[in-house]
């Protein structure tokens, strides 16, 4: 009885105590390591770790990186609020919707010199015209990798997908606004429609592909492709760099009818604290040297011109990473949708998959 | 002890049930009473009885637990059996027990490498001649790695409630000139309807709602209403639909608990 209730008292001192070292901490926080330390939040495995020693080591400031798997899920946390990130880094589409919210704030680009090394066709985008709150990062497609032990004749477009010869064989990613937006392309609609006939047309031609898919998985489809479980899969450039790294026989086409282009782009949230910390970092990745070396760890490929001299050709040329002028006049951006559409979009999904088994 | 101090020593543990019990509850019940644009709705429930997708998912995902509990039951209830016999029945219990110390989502993966096109099973058909069969993205598989993962759960009630039959039970029946057969129909079996009703509570409400085995080894051929609450809340954020749909979750598992309920009917000591 004693003990018990000594052990409820020590409790309670263990929690002030708590209580008040975090209040320190905080409190701390506030004055002087705010303006020594500096928050990104980016996505898993998505910089090269040396890179932020170096920047550490030249600038003195401390890097404190946290990582998403998803822009839904980065999106949800920052609106909660309560965090304090400097930087982060979201698709296209979830700026657009950033922007509306109020959650980031117009970039200094006096302070970011370096984006004088980025190529122009990158730039002043429909989601952010002028750069005005963001700076690409990296660029990506969505296509077709495939086996070449596995397939006899490699898909090359879209269309091919839907070939009785790859019976059982395909590996679709689990993403109704990927697989819808290769619906909507083979049917010569915007991958960014808000129309329900075509919406449900691209979910009928969808059904199509029931008989060839193998499965719809999500990041577990690098492990099974470079394991030679399936000849061919759905999957976005840089996972197919990674994949096709490991399995030599793999290989990664963006068909030239179109298809997604995405960005990823640094942007600096309202509630950041250390500015000056956020732009000297965007300034540093930036310096084509360090690009270069980031591209070569990550693997998708860099808007960053400068950079292009310090990569292999054997890459720069690839036109699997970096397409030709004709195939990327054809790719398309996603844009935010409204969540009603976006809704449309997950049932029509949904309903694929129902149908799939 | 009074009953002032009775209430003093109570008070976490109503504290953690309103807190983490009650509480969530109640916000999902108020959430799924919410449209896309925050406002009261009920057509979250119109929904979900209008649309096909919705209703099938359901049956699907009762079937499939279904499926799943059967088929634990029928492995679990002799192998319970067995290991009350054994001498070394704690040393038994605690191998039946060890799996569940391992991560699931690694035991999961260790199943990729079993099943999978290269798989240790291919493997072996190549070998005998056989060749190779798709084994990985089957409702076979599912079941498979869904009921061992849920094995444990039904054989531990299951096995402690044959340890609690006193034998001097069964001496009697066999005794009294009852054949083993009915010994066990008769004696062994009533007495052990609680540990089976715990263990089909045990299995059946978690495989509700699995989720992660349905995309890893069921590549998203099975779709349960979990794929589907995991979708609202991450992808479309629509939390009042996902919120319906855990309702409606929440309603299938009561219904499940009233049937295996035995107080009342079931036999007492």
């Amino acid at each position: 009885m004693k003990k018990l209730l000594a052990a409820i008292i020590a409790l309670i001192a263990v929690i002030a105590g708590l209580i008040a070292w975090n209040h320190q901490l905080t409190a701390k926080q506030s004055t002087t390591s705010a303006t020594k330390t500096l928050v990104i939040y980016n996505w898993g495995d998505y910089i090269d770790p040396s890179l932020i020693k170096k920047f550490e080591k030249q600038t003195g400031y401390q890097v404190d990186y946290e990582t998403f798997d998803s822009n839904e899920a980065m999106l949800t946390k920052i609106e909660q609020g309560g965090t304090r990130y400097d930087l982060v880094v979201p698709s296209e589409y979830t700026i657009q919707r950033m922007k509306k919210e109020h959650l980031i704030q117009p970039l200094n680009l006096r302070e970011i010199p370096n984006m004088k090394y980025l190529a122009p066709q990158f730039l002043n985008q429909n989601f952010d015209p002028h750069n005005k709150y963001s700076v690409p990062y990296f660029w990506g497609t969505l296509g077709i990798i495939y086996n070449d032990q596995l397939v006899k004749n490699p898909p090359k477009h879209w269309t091919d997908l839907w070939k009785p010869e790859y019976r059982n064989q395909e590996m679709l990613y689990d993403s109704a606004r990927d697989m819808m937006a290769i619906a909507l392309i083979t049917q010569g609609h915007s991958v960014n429609t808000t129309n329900t006939g075509e919406l449900q047309a691209a979910e009928q031609k969808l059904r199509g592909l029931s008989g060839n898919t193998k499965a719809v998985v999500a990041d577990e489809m690098k492990m099974y492709m470079k394991q030679d479980e399936a000849a061919i899969g759905i999957t976005y450039s840089g996972d197919a760099a990674e994949m096709m790294a490991v399995n030599h026989h793999l290989h990664y086409v963006v068909p030239s009818e179109g298809s997604n282009i995405w960005y990823d782009n640094f942007v600096i949230p309202k509630s950041a604290k250390n500015v000056k910390a956020a732009n000297a970092f965007i300034n540093f990745m930036l310096e084509p040297k360090n690009a270069a070396q980031n591209a070569k760890y990550v693997g998708y490929a860099t808007p960053n011109q400068g950079a292009m001299k310090y990569l292999d050709k054997s890459v720069t040329n690839n036109k699997a990473f970096y397409p030709d002028k004709q195939t990327m006049k054809h790719l398309q951006v996603y844009r935010d949708l409204p969540k009603k559409v976006n809704q449309e979009y997950n049932d029509l999904f949904l309903e694929f998959k129902m149908f799939v088994k | 002890m009074t009953t002032k101090k009775h209430w003093f020593f109570s008070l976490p543990y109503y504290l953690w049930l309103a807190l983490f019990v009650v509480a969530p509850l109640v916000l999902i019940f108020y959430q799924s009473f919410q449209g896309l644009n925050g406002h009261f709705t009920v057509q979250n429930y119109v929904n979900f009885a209008e649309s096909g997708v919705y209703l099938k998912m359901t049956f699907n995902s009762v079937w499939y637990a279904f499926l799943i509990t059967v088929i634990t039951l029928i492995i679990s209830y002799p192998v319970a059996y067995i290991i009350a016999q054994f001498k070394s029945r704690d040393f038994w219990l605690a191998l039946i027990i060890m799996p569940t110390w391992i991560n699931l989502l690694l035991k999961t993966y260790a199943f990729i490498g079993i099943l999978g096109e290269n798989g240790s099973i291919n493997n072996f058909l190549r070998f005998i001649g056989i060749g190779s069969h798709q084994l990985l993205f089957t409702d076979a598989s599912f079941m498979l790695v869904a009921a061992y993962i849920e094995l444990p759960f039904m054989i531990l009630p299951i096995y402690n409630s044959i340890v609690a039959i006193r034998p001097s039970l069964i001496n009697a029946s066999l005794d009294l000139g009852a054949s083993r057969w009915q010994t066990f129909r008769r004696v062994i079996l009533p007495l052990t309807k609680n540990g089976v009703f715990a263990g089909i509570q045990a299995v059946f409400i978690p495989s509700l709602s699995l989720f992660m085995i349905t995309r890893l080894i069921g590549g998203n051929r099975v779709i349960t209403l979990g794929t589907a609450i995991e979708e609202h809340f991450l992808t479309t954020q629509n939390w009042g639909m996902g919120s319906t749909i855990g309702v409606v979750l929440v309603v299938a598992m009561l219904i499940v608990m009233l049937l295996t309920d035995d107080s009342g009917k079931g036999v007492h000591r």
